[in-house]
């Protein structure tokens, strides 16, 4: 079933296109739609995470920094001291549960804001990992890669990236989880009304926390695949801003800060808009300077239009009420 | 007495509906109207045609004189129209002296607050009113009654001539209440007049001067003074004879089953509290606003665990940490704040019903979609849920239908305790007499019911037995035979307390 929203974030995307396409053919080239899918994934993998803990009524600054710091975890266990990729990419993975389990708990336990939860963590994961870097560039060094983890990192099957199938994969267990659950069920009574999500006996602090852990669990494996499409990182700058382009493309995506709102389509579809609109910035030979003014913009642009389109819904529910 | 204002021919529609048609109203300086109606009768719309919120589609106005065909907000102010609402319009982090100027603050020739002079009027305002706080309380420290009568000063303070106040004591324990009336009463010596809405007839009866009833957006009768009695209000606001409000038992209580004791809840530290409940009764539970029922009821459903004392239902011990617990020892609770903590509003009938059984649909994790509608569906009919289907939305639905949508949840999976905190609030009543049938139905079948009341007439109505709470204590147990106001209010106040038998 696609809801209104959604199908209005299809007809833009496809408007978008258009126009890109028509302004630069190579659109459309397979380099493109290739280097496109590869992002998309990217981003959306981590993006799903962040949008649960949205719907959840939180959110999650954190995952920028923990790709950071879970990138130079990753590639010192990987490269420096030498562990089987089949235990580094898992150890990568259970430090981004921990850390999100850790979020949860501050959260649900301690009582605590998830912004400033997940601000905190911002902040301490970026420093650590400077501090464990010393603040140079780690890279993967001579004769430490792996040919099946680099494949099934950053590598196609019939052309599609790798980073896309996962992501596919990803949503497509989440949607089930989040829209045909139990637990999906309890992620939207809670998110919506906490309060009478815990009268009528449903254990909120654990469907919240099970979102930070979702979300941080993602990031870890995400931190990988990013790894490996930058083959180094540089803990200064590694993963800026990614988490504001997970709430950015979730937001988009039609999920409420409010909590309680946003679907997997939406939040996919959320994130291949914004990677479209980078790519028409590129192909169109806007100034790169202007991307983030671009994706604001239109960012603003859907938020005022879906507003007015809940309002034009409100007022004639409100007439049927009067009715009733 | 002058007539202050008079509304003729008041009618407003929308789109296919007539919510007024040819409403005449009038009031004079210093009169008390009672404004009677069921819900969805149209009240809500006129008053707010009078605070020119609403503009009628036709109709006039004449207030000091001066026809008007609609008002504006400002208008309706400036002519001393002012409201004291249901739900009150406070900035809890604000003072009392602030929150009643809030908007219109006098200012100092600097074009700063006037903290002095704001000060000083607030309390004269509060002198009036004889209120146990000064101008410099922050409002979050206020009970909602001493609210209520911060926003009667409000009114006050913009030279109100007539206050408007929608269910005013619909969340007021009983000498609170008493207190607003009192209130009331010098307001009208003042000149003030009134338009007091209230779904308690008792009170209507108490302080009207008047009465107006709405049936369907129509004037359906006025009363004199003389003529105000509960039969003849009742009978105005349904159109026809209501039998009777309450459905007498069909069995006798049986047998003790849940018993309390020596429960100690975290509101009340120091207190032990020992409560027997019988198979099949409804026992009422009576005291003033924060006497420790709601803390009780939350402590029963583990929404704040007992810090001491011992729960046993059928003779085995029951340990309630969270609402799960309770839940699956079949111990229901429908809250006091239905929109809060009954339902998600913004859910579907469906979703709601289902809420608290969800794995009982599920198979592996999975919700099986069918068999949630049949039983949605069933529950729909079982309860006569007035909405167009199970996929819509509870916010569109009366408070009446909400509460049932409250019940269903709880009566698809075999109550045997189910707590009631307040079932009738902000409920009509056409809607209060079937949620007591069911009430009814349901102690017939064997289920137990502890029923949590601020409304004497109902706890008296509905009652097999009445536990009275006084200050987190059960002040006293009364049988059938020994139910009056002036026992419950004796016990409710403390005074010659008896210790529970």
């Amino acid at each position: 079933m696609i809801s209104k929203k959604e199908l209005a974030l299809i007809v833009l995307i496809l408007v978008v296109g258009t126009v890109t396409y028509s302004l630069n053919p190579r659109f459309l080239s397979a380099v493109n739609i290739i280097n496109m899918a590869n992002l998309t994934g990217l981003f959306g993998i981590f993006a799903i995470g962040v949008g649960l803990v949205i719907i959840s009524g939180g959110i999650d600054l954190s995952v920028g920094s923990m790709f950071a710091l879970l990138g130079v975890v990753f590639l010192d266990l990987f490269a420096n001291v030498g562990l089987h990729w089949t235990v580094a990419l898992p150890v990568a993975v259970g430090l981004g549960l921990l850390l999100g389990l850790i979020h949860g708990l501050l959260v649900t336990k301690a009582g605590l804001q998830p912004f400033v939860v997940t601000l905190c963590g911002l902040l301490i994961y970026r420093g650590i990992a400077r501090y464990y870097t010393s603040d140079s560039t780690m890279g993967f060094g001579y004769g430490t890669d792996d040919a099946t983890l680099r494949w099934l990192m950053s590598g196609r099957t019939f052309d599609v990236p790798h980073t896309f199938i996962a992501f596919l994969i990803i949503a497509a267990i989440m949607a089930i989880v989040l829209h045909g659950s139990v637990y999906g069920r309890h992620l939207f009574a809670t998110g919506k009304n906490e309060e009478a999500a815990r009268y009528s006996g449903i254990n909120t602090a654990r469907v919240v926390t099970t979102t930070y852990v979702i979300s941080g669990g993602l990031a870890g494996l995400a931190s990988v695949f990013i790894v490996f499409y930058t083959n180094s990182v540089s803990p200064s700058s590694h993963g800026n801003f990614y988490e504001l382009y997970a709430i950015a493309a979730a937001v988009l995506g039609g999920c409420s800060l409010r909590g309680g709102e946003g679907s997997i389509l939406g939040i996919m579809l959320g994130t291949i808009l914004l990677q479209i609109l980078q790519n028409l910035v590129n192909l169109l030979g806007i100034p790169s300077s202007l991307n983030f003014a671009v994706m604001g913009s239109v960012i603003l642009l859907g938020v005022l239009a879906d507003q007015e389109l809940t309002r034009r819904r409100k007022r004639s529910l409100a007439a049927v009420g009067v009715k009733a | 007495m002058a007539i202050f204002l008079s509304m003729q021919g008041i009618s407003k529609s929308y789109p296919g509906v007539t919510a007024l048609k040819d409403v005449s109203f009038e009031i004079a300086a210093g009169e008390v109207v009672g404004l009677i109606g069921e819900n969805g009768a149209g009240k809500s719309t006129l008053m707010k045609v009078l605070g020119g919120v609403v503009a009628p589609s036709a109709g006039t106005m004449v207030i000091d004189g001066a026809a008007h065909d609609r008002l504006t907000v400002r208008q309706s102010q400036a002519a001393g129209i002012a409201f004291v609402h249901q739900e009150l319009n406070l900035f809890e982090n604000i003072d009392v002296a602030g929150n009643i100027f809030a908007g219109r603050e006098p200012r100092t020739r600097l074009g700063l607050i006037d903290r002095a002079g704001m000060r000083r009027e607030a309390a004269q305002l509060l002198e009036i009113l004889r209120v146990p706080y000064g101008p410099d309380t922050l409002v979050e420290c206020l009970s909602i009654a001493e609210r209520q009568m911060l926003e009667i000063a409000k009114a006050l303070s913009m030279k109100a001539r007539l206050i408007i106040m929608d269910e005013p004591t619909s969340s007021l324990s009983l000498n609170e209440t008493d207190c607003l009336l009192t209130v009331v009463r010098n307001l009208q010596e003042r000149g003030v007049a009134i338009v007091f809405i209230t779904h308690r007839l008792s009170e209507v009866r108490a302080i009207a001067d008047r009465v107006v009833c709405l049936r369907d957006g129509q004037v359906a009768g006025h009363l004199a003074r003389a003529e105000i009695s509960q039969d003849a209000m009742v009978r105005m606001m349904i159109g026809r004879d209501l039998q009777s409000l309450y459905t007498p038992p069909k069995v006798t209580a049986a047998v003790d089953f849940l018993v309390l004791s020596e429960i100690v809840t975290p509101a009340f530290p120091h207190c032990q509290l020992d409560l027997t409940l019988r198979t099949g009764e409804i026992l009422g539970l009576a005291g003033l606003v924060g006497s420790g029922r709601t803390s009780l009821a939350n402590t029963l459903f583990g929404i704040t665990p007992a810090v001491g004392g011992k729960i046993t239902l059928e003779g085995t011990p029951l340990s309630v940490t969270r609402p799960a617990d309770a839940i699956r020892a079949g111990i229901y609770l429908a809250p006091e704040d239905r929109k809060r903590a009954g339902i998600v509003l913004e859910m579907t009938i469906r979703e709601n019903i289902t809420l608290p059984n969800l794995p009982a649909f599920a198979r592996y994790g999975l919700i099986r979609r069918g068999p949630e509608r049949d039983l949605s569906e069933q529950q729909k009919t079982a309860l006569r849920i007035k909405a167009p289907g199970i996929e819509t939305s509870v916010v569109t639905l009366s408070g009446g239908n909400q509460q049932k949508v409250v019940l269903a949840k709880w009566l698809s999976m075999r109550p045997r305790v189910i707590i009631f905190d307040e079932p009738t609030r902000g409920i009509d009543v056409g809607a209060k007499a079937e949620i007591y049938a069911l009430m009814r139905e349901l102690a017939d079948g064997g289920t137990g019911i502890l029923m949590i009341s601020s409304d004497l007439e109902e706890v008296i109505g509905v009652s097999d037995r009445i536990a009275v709470m006084h200050e987190g204590r059960i002040s006293g147990l009364l049988e059938r035979a020994a139910f009056s106001e002036d026992a419950v209010m004796r016990l409710a106040v403390g005074l010659n307390e008896r210790h529970a038998a």
